[in-house]
């Protein structure tokens, strides 16, 4: 008998955690602020009740060492959630993930691993203090070795991060907080989980494929309830593991609509839309009707919010950029 | 500022300090001991001749820190996990590494890492002080299942200057995790001396802070070693927490092979330390206790001989690994989308395949 929840992106990693912590006994969750205060976004709120000291830890405000914990407890068969509790402070954690997460399967042929997910919130939109509104998913997908996942709404959110929970290598979960709480679904708490490494298409048209992922699915979805109004088809798909990347299905669309218009909100040089416009020209070249366009943030520095409505595209540039690219002959 | 006087029972002539610990009139640990530290320290002559030869890769050597390696590996219980850095080879393999294995590292095959014999032991940690984070979260593991084991981790004099190495010995205070830091405190960061890493007295001082024991300890001498390694993992199966060890030795060797120290230190230090040195002072302390002559060195100094022979023959006849394995490991399961890569990569390096390179 499972519960049908009207929960918004946040509660549904709440959801997500507490159902999977009651099955394994081996998940534990470490990170700053996450005990009593339950997050500083209070996605793991009240978990420390039900699940006790040993189980919830918070820890000292310390990112690398957040990292290093989780991966000596994960080679030892423990499964760790890790929060860092902005994006932007990922950095110090960094060496850890990449130079040992990402490769401890592989430098051990298989001897140890680690199973363990760093969970982040990012992005802008949120009117918050320097260094707190950065996307730089591209940077971690950018490391073999690594699944980095970032779900656009409260149902992918409970799916995906079940699906990372139960994944054997480490995943990095962003959380797109500009939507944790603006978005509200109905979920069954069912245990199901979405898969890791696949695209889900959100939306079927013949006339242009839009590929977005995190909080800029939003606007794309908006762009193309607004276009479909002008009679123009759009193809919605959310890239959701942006790394491993699905490019079947990208391509599958694209072979579809000749057409591609890749929206994020990280700056664009060498952003995640670079290497799907270059999948799709590798591999689907000839079946291309116009240019492959890209809206994403400048590549400037994120600026202070009193700005940042200007940095992060929004839905009448993707209007204008599918504009503009179904109008090349 | 000193906290600590220094743990020591032999002298650099091998001759009593004070009174020995009841488990000295056994020999039996002693030999043991003696034993690996002849391994180490024929292994590590080998694996420099063989990178002299062009038949390894640059290798760190462990000339110096025998004793801090072997009383560790002998105070550890199967049970225990090693989170080590880049020179506890002697340590690894009295844990279960195949002698062959531990050149194949060197040699730059990840199958050096591989061999089941070390169980959940981490395998090397090259980039400096990670190693003392993750063995706080093995540690964190024990804890979380109530289990008696213990982890013990290593480091040398440079790696304590990184913030890595202060918040381990600090999560570690503050959550009493069953786990020892040993320093491996051998004077030289590459070329950077002990005194310019830091102005603490003794690098066991910066226990003080996490507010957890340090020790320092005399690390040419085995039975000063034992003792302290022994108390610490004592303290960690009962429960007590973390201890803080900075075993004082010294550099025998270069950095690595890819190093010259005569460009930053002294014939004449290296003279004097070399007086200090660990394998001498025990020999010496077991002769003087008559249970080691010169007759029993030689077959000892024969039979370690054949055996690092046999492993480096062994290792020099391990081909290279099948071009996928790059890919095979990566995850559990290969992505869809490397398929394609790894395909390519078998073709490209098959014999007759027109991007065919000699694996060297």
């Amino acid at each position: 008998m499972t519960m049908k929840h009207s929960v918004c992106l946040l509660e549904a990693v709440n959801l997500a955690l507490a159902s999977e912590m009651r099955k394994d006994e081996d998940i534990v969750l470490l990170g700053e602020d996450i005990g009593v205060n339950g997050g500083v976004f209070r996605a793991t709120a009240n978990l420390r009740d039900e699940f006790g000291l040993k189980r919830v830890m918070d820890t000292p405000l310390a990112e690398s060492m957040i990292a290093g914990l989780s991966i000596g407890m994960s080679t030892q068969g423990l499964k760790p959630i890790a929060e860092i509790q902005f994006m932007g402070f990922i950095f110090p954690a960094l060496e850890h993930i990449i130079c040992h997460a990402a490769r401890m399967r592989n430098r051990t042929r298989g001897r140890l691993s680690c199973p363990l997910v760093i969970r982040a919130p990012f992005g802008g939109g949120i009117h918050a203090p320097e260094h707190h509104s950065e996307s730089t998913e591209a940077l971690l997908a950018h490391i073999p070795g690594l699944k980095v996942v970032i779900p656009s709404s409260p149902t992918r959110a409970y799916g995906l991060l079940l699906g990372a929970i139960r994944d054997p290598d480490p995943v990095i979960f962003l959380e797109p907080k500009r939507i944790y709480r603006s978005v509200h679904q109905e979920i069954e708490d069912n245990g199901e989980a979405l898969p890791l490494g696949r695209c889900f298409t959100l939306r079927e048209g013949k006339d242009i494929t839009l590929v977005s992922w995190g909080a800029m699915i939003t606007e794309t979805l908006s762009a193309a309830e607004l276009l479909s109004e002008q009679g123009i088809q759009c193809e919605v798909i959310d890239v959701a593991s942006i790394s491993p990347l699905d490019t079947e299905t990208i391509l599958a669309s694209v072979r579809k609509t000749g057409r591609l218009v890749i929206i994020h909100e990280a700056s664009k040089n060498l952003g995640l839309g670079a290497e799907i416009a270059a999948t799709v020209a590798e591999k689907s070249l000839l079946d291309l009707q116009a240019p492959i366009a890209r809206v994403a943030g400048y590549d400037t520095v994120m600026p202070y919010f009193r700005m940042e409505n200007h940095f992060m595209p929004n839905t009448q540039d993707i209007i204008d950029s599918v504009n503009q690219t179904l109008e090349f002959v | 500022m000193t906290t600590h006087n220094i743990l020591q029972y032999l002298d650099p002539e091998g001759t009593p300090t004070q009174t020995l610990p009841q488990w000295c009139s056994s020999p039996d640990w002693l030999l043991r001991c003696y034993h690996y530290m002849v391994l180490a320290r024929q292994f590590d002559t080998k694996a420099i001749a063989l990178q002299r030869t062009g038949q390894m890769g640059t290798y760190a050597s462990l000339l110096g820190s025998e004793a801090i390696d072997v009383s560790v590996g002998l105070s550890m219980s199967s049970e225990d996990v090693l989170v080590p850095y880049y020179r506890n080879h002697a340590c690894q393999i009295i844990r279960g590494m195949p002698i062959d294995e531990a050149f194949l590292y060197w040699g730059g095959d990840e199958r050096g890492n591989a061999s089941a014999a070390m169980q959940k032991d981490f395998p090397n940690a090259v980039p400096i002080a990670t190693q003392s984070l993750h063995a706080c979260g093995v540690a964190t593991a024990m804890k979380v299942r109530n289990q008696k084991r213990a982890t013990i981790t290593l480091i040398g004099d440079g790696g304590t200057s990184k913030g890595d190495f202060m918040e381990a010995l600090n999560i570690a205070g503050v959550w009493q995790l069953p786990v020892v830091f040993i320093i491996n405190n051998n004077q030289w960061a590459i070329s950077v001396p002990r005194k310019i890493q830091t102005a603490a007295t003794q690098l066991a001082d910066k226990a003080v802070a996490a507010g957890i024991p340090g020790m320092q300890v005399d690390g040419n001498d085995v039975i000063a070693m034992r003792e302290a390694v022994d108390s610490a993992l004592q303290r960690a199966y009962e429960g007590k927490g973390p201890t803080l060890i900075e075993a004082v030795s010294y550099r025998l060797s270069d950095h690595t092979t890819a190093d010259d120290a005569t460009r930053y230190r002294s014939n004449d230090e290296l003279k004097e330390a070399w007086e200090r040195e660990p394998i001498k002072r025990l020999r010496n302390f077991m002769v003087l206790s008559q249970f080691w002559d010169e007759n029993k060195e030689q077959a000892l100094l024969q039979e370690i001989n054949q055996l690092i022979q046999q492993a480096a023959d062994d290792y020099l006849t391990r081909g290279i690994q099948p071009v996928e394995s790059m890919f095979d490991y990566l995850y559990a399961e290969l992505p869809d989308h490397l398929i394609e890569q790894r395909d390519w990569a078998i073709v490209r390096a098959m014999k007759g395949g027109s991007h065919y390179q000699e694996g060297e």
